[in-house]
Protein backbone atom coordinates (compact mmCIF):
# COMPACT_ATOMS: atom_id res chain seq x y z
CA UNK A 1 0.00 0.00 0.00
CA UNK A 2 3.41 2.59 1.25
CA UNK A 3 6.42 1.29 -0.37
CA UNK A 4 9.52 3.95 -0.02
CA UNK A 5 11.97 2.93 -2.32
CA UNK A 6 15.81 3.86 -1.55
CA UNK A 7 14.57 7.27 -0.32
CA UNK A 8 16.64 9.79 0.64
CA UNK A 9 16.01 13.51 1.75
CA UNK A 10 18.35 16.54 2.21
CA UNK A 11 17.43 20.46 2.70
CA UNK A 12 19.44 22.37 1.18
CA UNK A 13 19.12 25.57 3.38
CA UNK A 14 22.22 27.58 5.25
CA UNK A 15 23.84 24.23 5.81
CA UNK A 16 23.04 20.71 4.22
CA UNK A 17 20.81 18.57 6.79
CA UNK A 18 20.70 14.63 5.43
CA UNK A 19 17.00 13.79 7.01
CA UNK A 20 16.86 10.48 5.38
CA UNK A 21 19.16 7.90 3.97
CA UNK A 22 18.34 5.39 1.52
CA UNK A 23 14.98 4.52 3.50
CA UNK A 24 13.23 0.93 2.27
CA UNK A 25 9.77 0.31 3.94
CA UNK A 26 6.91 -0.76 2.92
CA UNK A 27 3.38 -0.56 4.90
CA UNK A 28 0.22 -3.38 3.95
CA UNK A 29 -3.19 -2.30 4.43
CA UNK A 30 -4.56 -2.62 7.63
CA UNK A 31 -1.23 -2.08 9.26
CA UNK A 32 -0.57 -0.43 12.66
CA UNK A 33 3.08 0.71 12.19
CA UNK A 34 4.47 3.07 15.00
CA UNK A 35 7.59 4.97 13.96
CA UNK A 36 9.69 5.42 16.54
CA UNK A 37 12.75 7.56 17.44
CA UNK A 38 14.97 10.77 18.97
CA UNK A 39 13.93 14.12 17.85
CA UNK A 40 15.95 14.80 14.60
CA UNK A 41 15.42 10.87 13.85
CA UNK A 42 13.81 11.56 10.44
CA UNK A 43 10.15 10.24 11.69
CA UNK A 44 8.36 13.41 10.52
CA UNK A 45 9.96 14.18 7.01
CA UNK A 46 9.31 10.57 6.60
CA UNK A 47 5.61 10.78 7.24
CA UNK A 48 5.20 14.60 5.13
CA UNK A 49 6.93 12.57 1.82
CA UNK A 50 3.58 10.61 1.82
CA UNK A 51 1.03 13.45 1.45
CA UNK A 52 3.83 15.40 -0.54
CA UNK A 53 4.36 18.26 1.46
CA UNK A 54 8.14 17.25 1.26
CA UNK A 55 9.70 15.93 -2.09
CA UNK A 56 11.92 13.21 -2.08
CA UNK A 57 15.67 13.89 -2.91
CA UNK A 58 16.30 10.25 -4.79
CA UNK A 59 14.09 7.48 -4.53
CA UNK A 60 10.59 7.02 -4.85
CA UNK A 61 7.48 6.89 -2.42
CA UNK A 62 4.35 4.93 -3.85
CA UNK A 63 1.59 5.61 -2.47
CA UNK A 64 -0.82 2.28 -3.95
CA UNK A 65 0.46 2.53 -7.52
CA UNK A 66 0.94 5.85 -7.69
CA UNK A 67 4.37 7.69 -7.26
CA UNK A 68 3.68 10.83 -4.66
CA UNK A 69 6.06 13.11 -6.16
CA UNK A 70 4.81 12.29 -9.68
CA UNK A 71 1.28 13.68 -9.27
CA UNK A 72 -0.27 16.49 -10.99
CA UNK A 73 -1.94 18.80 -8.60
CA UNK A 74 -5.53 17.43 -8.96
CA UNK A 75 -4.73 14.34 -8.40
CA UNK A 76 -2.51 15.06 -5.03
CA UNK A 77 -5.56 17.02 -3.52
CA UNK A 78 -7.68 13.56 -4.20
CA UNK A 79 -4.64 11.76 -2.37
CA UNK A 80 -4.86 14.28 0.84
CA UNK A 81 -8.26 13.78 0.40
CA UNK A 82 -8.05 9.88 0.74
CA UNK A 83 -5.30 10.58 3.88
CA UNK A 84 -5.84 11.62 7.47
CA UNK A 85 -3.32 13.74 8.89
CA UNK A 86 -3.09 14.52 12.86
CA UNK A 87 -0.16 16.29 14.02
CA UNK A 88 1.34 17.29 17.52
CA UNK A 89 -0.18 21.13 16.94
CA UNK A 90 -3.40 19.91 15.83
CA UNK A 91 -3.72 22.22 12.75
CA UNK A 92 -7.23 23.01 13.38
CA UNK A 93 -9.29 26.02 11.85
CA UNK A 94 -9.08 28.86 14.21
CA UNK A 95 -12.43 30.39 13.21
CA UNK A 96 -14.03 27.44 12.56
CA UNK A 97 -16.28 25.54 15.07
CA UNK A 98 -16.00 22.22 16.00
CA UNK A 99 -18.55 20.92 13.82
CA UNK A 100 -17.48 23.53 11.07
CA UNK A 101 -13.45 21.96 11.25
CA UNK A 102 -14.78 18.57 11.02
CA UNK A 103 -17.53 19.04 8.32
CA UNK A 104 -14.75 21.20 6.29
CA UNK A 105 -12.85 17.82 5.55
CA UNK A 106 -16.25 16.54 4.02
CA UNK A 107 -16.93 19.45 2.20
CA UNK A 108 -13.46 19.43 0.09
CA UNK A 109 -14.28 15.82 -0.54
CA UNK A 110 -17.86 16.66 -2.21
CA UNK A 111 -19.89 14.93 0.41
CA UNK A 112 -23.73 16.16 0.46
CA UNK A 113 -25.01 18.50 3.35
CA UNK A 114 -26.94 15.83 4.37
CA UNK A 115 -24.09 13.45 4.96
CA UNK A 116 -22.41 16.03 6.62
CA UNK A 117 -25.00 16.94 9.06
CA UNK A 118 -25.35 12.89 9.64
CA UNK A 119 -21.60 12.26 9.70
CA UNK A 120 -19.89 14.76 11.88
CA UNK A 121 -21.98 14.22 15.12
CA UNK A 122 -21.65 10.43 14.79
CA UNK A 123 -17.72 10.86 14.14
CA UNK A 124 -17.54 13.60 17.37
CA UNK A 125 -19.19 11.42 19.18
CA UNK A 126 -16.82 8.66 18.35
CA UNK A 127 -14.26 10.35 19.26
CA UNK A 128 -15.69 12.17 22.73
CA UNK A 129 -16.66 15.60 21.88
CA UNK A 130 -19.80 15.31 20.93
CA UNK A 131 -20.62 18.01 23.94
CA UNK A 132 -18.02 20.30 22.31
CA UNK A 133 -19.43 20.67 18.88
CA UNK A 134 -20.41 24.35 18.78
CA UNK A 135 -17.02 25.54 20.55
CA UNK A 136 -14.06 27.27 18.80
CA UNK A 137 -10.58 25.08 18.68
CA UNK A 138 -9.35 27.97 21.36
CA UNK A 139 -12.11 27.08 23.80
CA UNK A 140 -11.15 23.32 23.66
CA UNK A 141 -8.12 22.02 26.11
CA UNK A 142 -5.29 20.06 24.02
CA UNK A 143 -6.65 16.91 24.29
CA UNK A 144 -9.45 17.94 23.09
CA UNK A 145 -8.34 19.46 20.34
CA UNK A 146 -6.48 16.93 18.90
CA UNK A 147 -9.50 14.50 19.29
CA UNK A 148 -11.04 17.00 17.27
CA UNK A 149 -8.43 16.81 14.58
CA UNK A 150 -8.75 12.63 14.98
CA UNK A 151 -12.64 13.43 13.94
CA UNK A 152 -11.50 15.32 11.04
CA UNK A 153 -8.47 12.96 9.87
CA UNK A 154 -11.22 10.24 10.12
CA UNK A 155 -14.82 11.50 8.86
CA UNK A 156 -13.70 10.82 5.27
CA UNK A 157 -12.77 7.15 5.79
CA UNK A 158 -9.71 7.39 4.43
CA UNK A 159 -7.30 4.67 3.62
CA UNK A 160 -4.58 5.63 5.69
CA UNK A 161 -4.44 7.93 8.88
CA UNK A 162 -1.23 9.48 9.27
CA UNK A 163 -0.68 10.32 13.09
CA UNK A 164 2.86 12.63 13.68
CA UNK A 165 3.53 12.85 17.39
CA UNK A 166 -0.32 13.41 17.92
CA UNK A 167 0.44 13.18 21.72
CA UNK A 168 3.36 15.25 22.11
CA UNK A 169 1.42 18.01 23.41
CA UNK A 170 -1.14 16.34 25.52
CA UNK A 171 -0.84 14.96 29.43
CA UNK A 172 -0.79 11.06 30.18
CA UNK A 173 -4.48 11.10 30.21
CA UNK A 174 -5.21 12.45 26.78
CA UNK A 175 -2.22 10.52 25.53
CA UNK A 176 -3.91 7.45 26.30
CA UNK A 177 -7.18 8.17 25.27
CA UNK A 178 -5.91 9.25 22.27
CA UNK A 179 -3.59 5.99 21.42
CA UNK A 180 -7.11 3.83 22.36
CA UNK A 181 -8.83 5.94 19.92
CA UNK A 182 -5.96 5.28 16.97
CA UNK A 183 -6.75 1.75 18.09
CA UNK A 184 -10.10 1.63 17.32
CA UNK A 185 -9.63 2.96 14.48
CA UNK A 186 -7.00 0.63 13.37
CA UNK A 187 -9.58 -1.65 14.21
CA UNK A 188 -11.80 -0.60 11.64
CA UNK A 189 -9.29 -1.51 8.97
CA UNK A 190 -7.69 1.77 8.30
CA UNK A 191 -4.34 1.62 7.94
CA UNK A 192 -2.37 3.67 10.86
CA UNK A 193 1.20 5.13 10.62
CA UNK A 194 2.34 6.94 13.84
CA UNK A 195 5.18 8.48 14.45
CA UNK A 196 6.42 8.91 18.19
CA UNK A 197 9.47 8.98 21.12
CA UNK A 198 7.12 8.48 23.71
CA UNK A 199 7.79 5.19 24.86
CA UNK A 200 4.61 4.26 26.73
CA UNK A 201 2.56 4.94 23.62
CA UNK A 202 4.19 2.69 21.52
CA UNK A 203 4.09 -0.10 24.18
CA UNK A 204 0.71 0.07 24.94
CA UNK A 205 0.31 -0.16 21.10
CA UNK A 206 1.87 -3.38 20.84
CA UNK A 207 2.26 -3.42 17.47
CA UNK A 208 5.00 -3.15 14.34
CA UNK A 209 7.64 -0.63 15.40
CA UNK A 210 10.06 0.84 12.60
CA UNK A 211 13.00 2.63 14.92
CA UNK A 212 14.96 5.22 13.35
CA UNK A 213 18.00 6.80 14.14
CA UNK A 214 19.89 10.11 12.10
CA UNK A 215 17.68 9.22 8.79
CA UNK A 216 18.25 5.62 8.57
CA UNK A 217 15.95 2.23 10.19
CA UNK A 218 17.79 0.90 12.71
CA UNK A 219 15.11 -1.69 13.61
CA UNK A 220 11.74 -3.07 12.19
CA UNK A 221 10.06 -5.28 14.29
CA UNK A 222 6.79 -6.48 13.59
CA UNK A 223 5.38 -6.85 17.10
CA UNK A 224 8.17 -4.40 19.18
CA UNK A 225 8.78 -2.25 22.05
CA UNK A 226 10.73 0.87 22.17
CA UNK A 227 14.08 0.30 22.07
CA UNK A 228 16.58 2.75 21.63
CA UNK B 1 -20.09 18.27 -6.32
CA UNK B 2 -22.20 20.84 -7.90
CA UNK B 3 -21.30 24.40 -9.20
CA UNK B 4 -23.94 25.38 -7.06
CA UNK B 5 -23.02 23.87 -3.78
CA UNK B 6 -19.70 24.71 -4.27
CA UNK B 7 -20.29 28.29 -4.52
CA UNK B 8 -22.94 28.47 -1.97
CA UNK B 9 -20.29 26.72 0.70
CA UNK B 10 -17.27 29.01 -0.56
CA UNK B 11 -19.59 32.29 -0.32
CA UNK B 12 -20.06 30.78 3.50
CA UNK B 13 -17.34 30.41 4.61
CA UNK B 14 -16.65 34.55 3.11
CA UNK B 15 -19.18 35.64 5.26
CA UNK B 16 -18.03 33.41 8.56
CA UNK B 17 -14.45 34.29 8.02
CA UNK B 18 -15.02 38.03 7.18
CA UNK B 19 -17.28 38.43 10.63
CA UNK B 20 -15.00 36.06 12.76
CA UNK B 21 -12.02 37.81 12.10
CA UNK B 22 -13.55 41.23 12.92
CA UNK B 23 -10.70 43.05 13.65
CA UNK B 24 -8.68 42.14 10.58
CA UNK B 25 -12.00 42.93 8.36
CA UNK B 26 -12.25 46.02 10.15
CA UNK B 27 -8.28 47.23 9.69
CA UNK B 28 -9.40 45.92 5.78
CA UNK B 29 -12.35 48.03 5.60
CA UNK B 30 -10.57 51.27 7.31
CA UNK B 31 -7.36 50.95 4.69
CA UNK B 32 -9.48 50.50 2.06
CA UNK B 33 -12.27 53.16 2.99
CA UNK B 34 -8.89 55.82 3.15
CA UNK B 35 -7.48 54.54 -0.26
CA UNK B 36 -11.02 55.14 -1.72
CA UNK B 37 -11.25 58.43 -0.28
CA UNK B 38 -7.77 59.72 -1.17
CA UNK B 39 -9.09 58.22 -4.47
CA UNK B 40 -12.49 60.82 -4.53
CA UNK B 41 -10.91 63.42 -3.07
CA UNK B 42 -7.95 63.10 -6.14
CA UNK B 43 -10.74 63.23 -8.64
CA UNK B 44 -12.66 66.43 -7.02
CA UNK B 45 -9.64 67.75 -7.12
CA UNK B 46 -8.66 66.65 -10.40
CA UNK B 47 -11.98 68.56 -11.85
CA UNK B 48 -11.51 71.73 -9.60
CA UNK B 49 -8.23 71.91 -11.49
CA UNK B 50 -9.56 71.57 -14.87
CA UNK B 51 -13.12 73.63 -14.22
CA UNK B 52 -10.60 76.52 -13.10
CA UNK B 53 -8.18 75.77 -16.20
CA UNK B 54 -11.25 76.06 -18.42
CA UNK B 55 -12.49 79.67 -16.79
CA UNK B 56 -9.02 80.48 -17.59
CA UNK B 57 -8.64 79.15 -21.07
CA UNK B 58 -12.10 81.14 -21.51
CA UNK B 59 -10.96 84.55 -20.78
CA UNK B 60 -8.35 84.40 -23.07
CA UNK B 61 -9.60 85.59 -26.81
CA UNK B 62 -7.88 87.23 -29.87
CA UNK B 63 -9.89 89.91 -31.08
CA UNK B 64 -9.67 90.83 -35.22
CA UNK B 65 -10.49 94.21 -35.87
CA UNK B 66 -12.18 95.18 -39.04
CA UNK B 67 -11.68 98.74 -40.89
CA UNK B 68 -15.14 100.65 -40.70
CA UNK B 69 -15.46 100.41 -44.14
CA UNK B 70 -15.62 96.63 -44.33
CA UNK B 71 -18.70 95.15 -45.60
CA UNK B 72 -20.74 92.39 -43.63
CA UNK B 73 -19.63 89.95 -46.18
CA UNK B 74 -16.06 90.59 -45.88
CA UNK B 75 -16.14 90.09 -42.45
CA UNK B 76 -18.12 86.92 -42.38
CA UNK B 77 -15.86 85.16 -45.04
CA UNK B 78 -12.97 85.74 -42.48
CA UNK B 79 -15.05 84.25 -39.49
CA UNK B 80 -16.36 81.36 -41.84
CA UNK B 81 -12.53 80.99 -42.75
CA UNK B 82 -11.98 81.17 -39.14
CA UNK B 83 -14.29 78.64 -37.87
CA UNK B 84 -13.04 76.26 -40.53
CA UNK B 85 -9.53 76.03 -38.80
CA UNK B 86 -9.51 73.00 -36.70
CA UNK B 87 -8.13 74.89 -33.58
CA UNK B 88 -10.29 76.77 -33.29
CA UNK B 89 -13.44 76.70 -30.63
CA UNK B 90 -15.47 79.65 -30.83
CA UNK B 91 -15.45 82.93 -33.34
CA UNK B 92 -18.04 85.84 -32.43
CA UNK B 93 -19.19 88.67 -34.33
CA UNK B 94 -19.70 91.55 -32.75
CA UNK B 95 -21.28 94.15 -35.48
CA UNK B 96 -20.06 97.79 -35.53
CA UNK B 97 -23.32 99.14 -33.69
CA UNK B 98 -22.62 96.31 -30.62
CA UNK B 99 -18.96 97.49 -30.57
CA UNK B 100 -20.08 101.30 -29.99
CA UNK B 101 -22.49 100.18 -27.69
CA UNK B 102 -20.26 98.61 -26.07
CA UNK B 103 -17.58 101.29 -25.77
CA UNK B 104 -20.78 103.44 -23.98
CA UNK B 105 -21.21 101.12 -21.71
CA UNK B 106 -17.61 100.91 -20.49
CA UNK B 107 -16.86 104.63 -20.44
CA UNK B 108 -19.90 106.35 -20.20
CA UNK B 109 -18.61 108.10 -17.06
CA UNK B 110 -15.75 109.63 -19.19
CA UNK B 111 -17.37 112.97 -19.95
CA UNK B 112 -14.64 114.11 -22.47
CA UNK B 113 -14.88 110.95 -24.14
CA UNK B 114 -18.26 110.79 -24.84
CA UNK B 115 -18.47 114.41 -26.03
CA UNK B 116 -16.20 113.87 -28.49
CA UNK B 117 -17.93 110.42 -29.87
CA UNK B 118 -21.11 112.38 -30.18
CA UNK B 119 -19.64 115.32 -31.89
CA UNK B 120 -18.30 112.73 -34.21
CA UNK B 121 -21.63 112.02 -35.30
CA UNK B 122 -21.28 108.54 -37.62
CA UNK B 123 -19.98 105.31 -35.45
CA UNK B 124 -16.18 105.28 -35.63
CA UNK B 125 -15.96 101.71 -34.77
CA UNK B 126 -16.04 99.07 -37.34
CA UNK B 127 -17.12 95.24 -36.98
CA UNK B 128 -14.85 92.94 -34.68
CA UNK B 129 -14.66 88.63 -34.39
CA UNK B 130 -13.51 87.39 -31.10
CA UNK B 131 -11.71 84.33 -31.53
CA UNK B 132 -11.18 81.78 -28.48
CA UNK B 133 -9.12 78.43 -29.35
CA UNK B 134 -9.58 75.17 -28.31
CA UNK B 135 -6.59 75.62 -26.22
CA UNK B 136 -4.40 78.24 -25.20
CA UNK B 137 -1.21 77.01 -26.73
CA UNK B 138 -3.02 77.47 -30.17
CA UNK B 139 -3.32 81.04 -30.46
CA UNK B 140 -0.09 81.65 -31.88
CA UNK B 141 -1.05 79.23 -35.08
CA UNK B 142 -4.48 81.09 -34.93
CA UNK B 143 -2.46 84.58 -34.96
CA UNK B 144 -0.14 83.35 -37.85
CA UNK B 145 -2.86 82.50 -39.99
CA UNK B 146 -4.65 85.62 -39.37
CA UNK B 147 -1.35 87.69 -40.26
CA UNK B 148 -1.11 85.36 -43.72
CA UNK B 149 -4.75 86.05 -44.80
CA UNK B 150 -4.06 90.30 -44.23
CA UNK B 151 -2.40 90.30 -46.93
CA UNK B 152 -4.47 88.34 -49.10
CA UNK B 153 -7.90 89.42 -50.58
CA UNK B 154 -9.70 87.71 -48.02
CA UNK B 155 -8.29 89.84 -44.99
CA UNK B 156 -7.64 93.21 -47.06
CA UNK B 157 -9.97 95.02 -44.76
CA UNK B 158 -8.50 93.83 -41.39
CA UNK B 159 -7.09 96.53 -39.64
CA UNK B 160 -5.56 95.22 -36.42
CA UNK B 161 -4.88 91.93 -34.58
CA UNK B 162 -4.38 91.77 -30.61
CA UNK B 163 -2.56 89.03 -30.21
CA UNK B 164 1.10 90.78 -30.42
CA UNK B 165 -0.25 93.29 -27.87
CA UNK B 166 -0.99 90.59 -25.40
CA UNK B 167 1.49 87.40 -27.07
CA UNK B 168 3.52 86.84 -24.05
CA UNK B 169 0.77 87.31 -21.25
CA UNK B 170 -1.15 84.94 -23.41
CA UNK B 171 1.78 82.47 -24.14
CA UNK B 172 2.76 82.69 -20.40
CA UNK B 173 -0.95 81.82 -19.18
CA UNK B 174 -0.39 78.90 -21.89
CA UNK B 175 2.27 77.38 -19.75
CA UNK B 176 1.18 77.72 -16.55
CA UNK B 177 -2.14 75.96 -17.49
CA UNK B 178 -0.10 73.52 -19.47
CA UNK B 179 2.12 72.91 -16.71
CA UNK B 180 -0.84 72.87 -13.80
CA UNK B 181 -2.58 70.35 -16.12
CA UNK B 182 0.48 67.92 -16.17
CA UNK B 183 1.09 68.31 -12.73
CA UNK B 184 -2.46 67.70 -11.49
CA UNK B 185 -2.43 64.57 -13.47
CA UNK B 186 1.27 63.24 -12.39
CA UNK B 187 -0.12 64.02 -9.05
CA UNK B 188 -3.36 62.07 -8.99
CA UNK B 189 -1.41 59.22 -10.62
CA UNK B 190 0.96 58.85 -8.03
CA UNK B 191 -1.29 58.98 -5.44
CA UNK B 192 -3.74 56.74 -6.69
CA UNK B 193 -0.66 54.02 -7.39
CA UNK B 194 0.51 55.13 -3.53
CA UNK B 195 -2.43 54.20 -2.63
CA UNK B 196 -3.69 51.10 -4.73
CA UNK B 197 -0.50 49.41 -3.31
CA UNK B 198 -0.75 50.62 0.53
CA UNK B 199 -4.58 48.59 0.06
CA UNK B 200 -2.56 45.77 -1.66
CA UNK B 201 -0.60 45.72 1.19
CA UNK B 202 -3.65 45.81 3.68
CA UNK B 203 -5.03 42.84 1.70
CA UNK B 204 -1.83 40.77 1.84
CA UNK B 205 -1.34 41.33 5.36
CA UNK B 206 -5.15 39.89 6.28
CA UNK B 207 -4.54 36.64 4.33
CA UNK B 208 -0.83 36.35 5.97
CA UNK B 209 -2.40 35.77 9.35
CA UNK B 210 -4.79 33.32 7.85
CA UNK B 211 -1.51 31.46 6.49
CA UNK B 212 -1.58 28.64 8.84
CA UNK B 213 -5.61 28.09 7.90
CA UNK B 214 -4.70 28.13 4.15
CA UNK B 215 -2.05 25.42 4.86
CA UNK B 216 -4.50 23.26 6.60
CA UNK B 217 -6.83 23.43 3.96
CA UNK B 218 -4.38 22.46 1.17
CA UNK B 219 -3.52 19.75 3.60
CA UNK B 220 -7.20 18.24 3.66
CA UNK B 221 -7.49 18.33 -0.10
CA UNK B 222 -9.37 21.55 -0.21
CA UNK B 223 -9.42 22.59 -4.26
CA UNK B 224 -7.67 26.32 -5.35
CA UNK B 225 -10.93 27.53 -5.12
CA UNK B 226 -12.23 26.47 -2.28
CA UNK B 227 -9.48 27.94 -0.61
CA UNK B 228 -9.02 31.33 -2.29
CA UNK B 229 -13.13 31.62 -2.42
CA UNK B 230 -13.53 32.74 1.09
CA UNK B 231 -10.97 35.09 0.71
CA UNK B 232 -12.06 37.15 -2.39
CA UNK B 233 -15.44 36.87 -1.02
CA UNK B 234 -14.09 38.91 2.32
CA UNK B 235 -12.12 40.97 -0.65
CA UNK B 236 -15.60 42.25 -1.82
CA UNK B 237 -17.51 42.65 1.39
CA UNK B 238 -13.93 44.87 1.94
CA UNK B 239 -14.66 46.77 -1.30
CA UNK B 240 -18.39 47.17 -0.92
CA UNK B 241 -18.53 48.01 2.60
CA UNK B 242 -15.66 50.79 1.90
CA UNK B 243 -17.16 52.14 -1.02
CA UNK B 244 -20.36 52.84 0.61
CA UNK B 245 -18.59 54.44 3.65
CA UNK B 246 -17.23 56.82 1.33
CA UNK B 247 -20.14 57.26 -0.88
CA UNK B 248 -21.93 57.84 2.59
CA UNK B 249 -19.08 60.02 3.99
CA UNK B 250 -18.28 62.33 0.77
CA UNK B 251 -21.54 64.10 0.92
CA UNK B 252 -21.05 66.00 4.48
CA UNK B 253 -17.79 66.48 3.49
CA UNK B 254 -18.46 67.83 0.11
CA UNK B 255 -20.68 70.39 1.62
CA UNK B 256 -18.44 71.11 4.58
CA UNK B 257 -16.03 72.09 2.00
CA UNK B 258 -18.55 73.93 -0.69
CA UNK B 259 -18.20 77.37 0.40
CA UNK B 260 -14.34 77.01 0.89
CA UNK B 261 -14.10 75.61 -2.90
CA UNK B 262 -16.74 77.95 -3.48
CA UNK B 263 -14.15 81.40 -3.13
CA UNK B 264 -10.92 79.50 -3.70
CA UNK B 265 -11.91 78.74 -7.53
CA UNK B 266 -14.04 82.34 -8.12
CA UNK B 267 -17.15 79.88 -8.40
CA UNK B 268 -15.44 77.75 -10.44
CA UNK B 269 -16.34 74.71 -8.83
CA UNK B 270 -18.43 73.89 -5.95
CA UNK B 271 -17.64 70.10 -4.01
CA UNK B 272 -21.48 69.63 -3.09
CA UNK B 273 -22.40 70.75 -6.35
CA UNK B 274 -20.36 68.52 -8.21
CA UNK B 275 -20.94 65.84 -5.88
CA UNK B 276 -24.72 65.73 -6.16
CA UNK B 277 -24.83 66.17 -9.50
CA UNK B 278 -21.81 63.59 -10.26
CA UNK B 279 -23.46 61.13 -7.37
CA UNK B 280 -24.24 57.97 -9.87
CA UNK B 281 -20.83 58.04 -11.07
CA UNK B 282 -19.13 58.37 -7.97
CA UNK B 283 -21.08 55.31 -6.49
CA UNK B 284 -20.43 53.11 -8.99
CA UNK B 285 -16.95 53.81 -9.50
CA UNK B 286 -15.97 54.01 -5.59
CA UNK B 287 -18.33 50.63 -5.12
CA UNK B 288 -16.46 49.06 -8.14
CA UNK B 289 -13.27 50.70 -7.60
CA UNK B 290 -13.40 49.33 -3.93
CA UNK B 291 -14.83 45.58 -4.88
CA UNK B 292 -12.10 44.89 -7.73
CA UNK B 293 -9.26 46.21 -5.11
CA UNK B 294 -10.45 44.18 -2.64
CA UNK B 295 -10.72 40.97 -5.03
CA UNK B 296 -8.03 41.52 -6.87
CA UNK B 297 -6.06 41.80 -3.97
CA UNK B 298 -6.81 38.66 -2.20
CA UNK B 299 -6.63 36.81 -5.49
CA UNK B 300 -2.64 37.94 -5.57
CA UNK B 301 -2.24 37.51 -2.40
CA UNK B 302 -3.09 33.96 -2.00
CA UNK B 303 -1.29 31.93 -4.62
CA UNK B 304 1.45 31.70 -3.03
CA UNK B 305 -0.21 29.81 -0.31
CA UNK B 306 -1.71 27.52 -2.83
CA UNK B 307 0.39 24.52 -3.14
Amino acid sequence: MILYDNVSKIYNGGSTTVALQNINLSVEPGEFVSIVGHSGAGKSTLIKLLFAEVIPSEGTVFFGSKEVAKLSQQELRALRRNIGTVFQDFRLLPTKNVYENVAFAMEVAGRSDDDIKADVPHVLELVGVIDKMWNFPHQLSGGEQQRVAIARAIVNQPDVLLADEPTGNLDPINTHDVVNILKKINDLGTTVVLTTHNKVVVDSVGRRVVTMDQGRIIRDDKSGKYTL
Amino acid sequence: MSVWLHSKRIARYGLIGFIRNGFVSLSAILMLTITLFVMAGLVMASAALSSTLKQLNDKVDVNVYFSVKASNDDVQGVKLALEALPDVAQVTYVSPDEALALFRSRHGTDQVTMQALDQLGDNPLGASLSIRAKNTSKYQDIANYLESVQTAALGASITKVNFNQNKTAIQRLSDIIETSRRVGYATVIIFMIASVIIAFNTIRLTIYTARDEIGVMNLVGAGKWYVRGPFMIAGVLYGAIAGLFVVVFLYPFSAWTAPGSDRLFAGAFNTLDFYTSHFLLFFFTLMGTGVALGVLSSFLAIRRYLR
